[in-house]
């Protein structure tokens, strides 16, 4: 509101501008970040603890807030821009500094479906977790998922269908990986409007995702408890 | 003004509309990832079949086979060309079928929606938007269609955008839209926003109201919703049999005749004037709702917790109307 003090990005505190960095990407406001990641960068913060504490810590509220019904796709989109503004600067410099990275995630439509708002979203916010993302798009066939996990030598596959009819294939996808011996190698994870817990134990998913907020939070999990295993074997 | 389907409304009390169209295509052997709507041209036996099974079950009004036939669909099976040849000979196969019939029945040319995301946050603007849906609208008025039919729109932009190009094709339209997301649509909009959407249109449809989103009971809570937020036009009620199973490999939805029935007479008595199913709707359930309209005698008015006894419970606590939800406390307002 115009009669409201208006807020100096730069006259902040540290601790002060990540938590307006944090409204700023609920509010989804794009420059704001892209200005508030400068202003860190030029005190000296490392990349990818702006990226962590500023971005990701901020996603996590709009994801929180998505999955429990305050906020709704438009507003998730506005904000998963302003994630990607932000990133956009972040990238390079994350790769110069060797930063660590949080995963790596394929994701596709699966064969015969052609719907991609969803995973759209699902990508997005898995980016805006922090997560390396490599969307295979529409109307995948099973070589299409294992040729990109291969290339990418990704920790998780996420399948997405719209139809009841198309969602079998996913369980197409998965059988292919158990005859390769790959099954293991990944994380799976499916979603999509017709699908169910009960659908995602039944083909041998990892997990069902009722929606974008709970990929991502079950992804962490996933790939925490695939680092701890790591760390105990 | 006057088109058959208000003049029917006029003269009923309640109309029974059509069940799933995918699901009866699919099980004549339509394989995942066609698209339906080349059936018109390439299978017209098929689509007869399918609008016959919906008159003969009693429906009077049906929808065509023409939800995905929009420029913007059609492009990813390359078949954006014959936008208006599909939902012309979608509509004449419907009329042929629907004059056939031997009573009043209703011609609904189906829109679905565009599947593009509206600017700002996405790249489809109104324009173009209102130039998708009228090119589809046009080809259905050709081929003989009654009224238009929007169905499972998300957005209020995209609403807005196919009631333009209705009103540019001057037709009668009704528009449901799809709330599946805690009780809103995807995009976030609630059931009281809805009959005030409709109410600012310069060219509002003749009925309003839900299709598809996630269970009957979800449905009919929205259909509660719409009463209460004082909707004076016709409500439509197109909600699911059931919610989708997965079965020995295949896909079937768990809403019985039965249910579907009982459903129906709940929704009436909510307040619906149309009522049909959505996915998973097959002509055995459509019988079943029409023979429970005509034997039960109409109730008062059900309770949430009445619906949620006999249909099932509610996929989220509320349905986002009314008071305003849970917010977040928010610091210093923005520059603006």
């Amino acid at each position: 509101m115009a009669d409201e003090e208006e807020i100096i990005l730069s006259e902040l505190s540290d601790e002060e501008l990540i938590l307006q960095m944090h409204d700023d990407l609920y509010d989804g406001l794009k420059e704001e970040i892209e200005e508030g990641v400068n202003i860190l960068l030029e005190r000296g913060w490392e990349p990818y603890r702006i990226l962590t504490e500023a971005l990701v810590a901020g996603m996590k509220i709009v994801g929180d807030d998505f999955r429990d019904g305050i906020l709704f796709v438009p507003e998730v989109l506005m904000s998963a821009n302003a994630m990607k503004a932000g990133m956009a600067i972040l990238k390079p410099l994350l790769a110069e500094t060797g930063a660590p990275k949080v995963g790596k995630m394929v994701i596709g439509t699966v064969k015969g479906d052609i719907h991609d708002i969803g995973k759209n979203l699902v990508a997005m916010m898995m980016e805006g977790a922090g997560f390396e993302v490599v969307d295979i798009g529409i109307n995948n066939p099973v070589e299409n998922y294992i040729e990109a996990l291969e290339r990418e030598k990704a920790d998780i596959l996420g399948m997405s269908a719209l139809l009841t009819t198309t969602m079998p294939y996913m369980k197409v996808v998965i059988d292919t990986l158990k005859e390769k011996g790959m099954r293991d190698d990944y994380i799976i994870l499916v979603g999509g409007a017709p699908l169910n817990e009960e659908f995602g134990r039944a083909i041998g998913a990892d997990a069902y995702c009722r929606d974008a907020a709970v990929a991502v939070q079950t992804a962490k999990d996933f790939i925490a408890r695939k680092h701890n295993k790591m760390q105990a074997g | 003004m006057t088109d058959p389907l208000s003049r029917l409304l006029e003269t009923r009390d309640w109309l029974l509309a059509d069940g799933a169209t995918g699901t009866n295509l699919f099980n004549m052997g339509l394989t995942a990832g066609d698209a339906p709507e080349l059936w018109n041209t390439d299978k017209p036996d098929n689509i007869r079949k399918l609008y016959r099974s919906a008159v003969e079950a009693g429906s009077d009004i049906f929808l065509t086979n023409t939800f995905g036939a929009n420029a913007s669909r059609l492009k990813l099976h390359d078949a954006q060309a014959r936008t208006r040849e599909l939902n012309r000979v979608g509509a004449e196969l419907a009329r042929e079928v629907a004059d056939a019939a031997g009573r009043d029945v209703i011609v609904a040319g189906s829109i679905g929606p565009t599947g593009e995301i509206m600017a700002p946050m996405g790249t489809l603007t109104h324009e173009i938007a209102v130039e998708i849906f009228h090119e589809q609208a046009e080809g259905l008025k050709e081929g003989g269609v009654d009224v238009l039919w929007v169905e499972t729109i998300s957005a209020a932009e995209e609403y807005a955008a196919a009631a333009e190009a209705c009103a540019r094709a001057g037709m009668p339209w009704c528009g449901t839209m799809s709330f599946d997301t805690a009780g809103r649509t995807m995009m976030g909009v609630t059931a009281a926003q809805m009959v005030s959407l409709v109410d600012r249109l310069s060219h509002p449809p003749v009925a309003f109201g839900a299709n598809c989103g996630v269970g009957a009971s979800d449905l009919l809570r929205t259909v509660l919703g719409f009463v209460t937020a004082g909707a004076e036009r016709p409500i439509i009620a197109k909600g699911n049999a059931g919610i989708p199973k997965y079965h020995d490999g295949h896909i079937h939805y768990d809403g019985t005749p039965e249910l579907m029935a009982e459903y129906a007479v709940l929704a009436r008595d909510a307040g619906a004037r149309i009522i049909g199913g959505c996915c998973g709707t097959t002509p055995d359930h459509l019988a079943a709702m029409r023979k429970a309209l005509e034997e039960r005698p109409r109730g008062e008015r059900p309770t949430l917790e009445l619906i949620a006894e006999k249909m099932g419970g509610y996929s989220s606590a509320s349905d986002g109307s009314g008071e305003a939800g849970p917010a977040r406390e928010r610091r210093g307002r923005r520059r603006g």
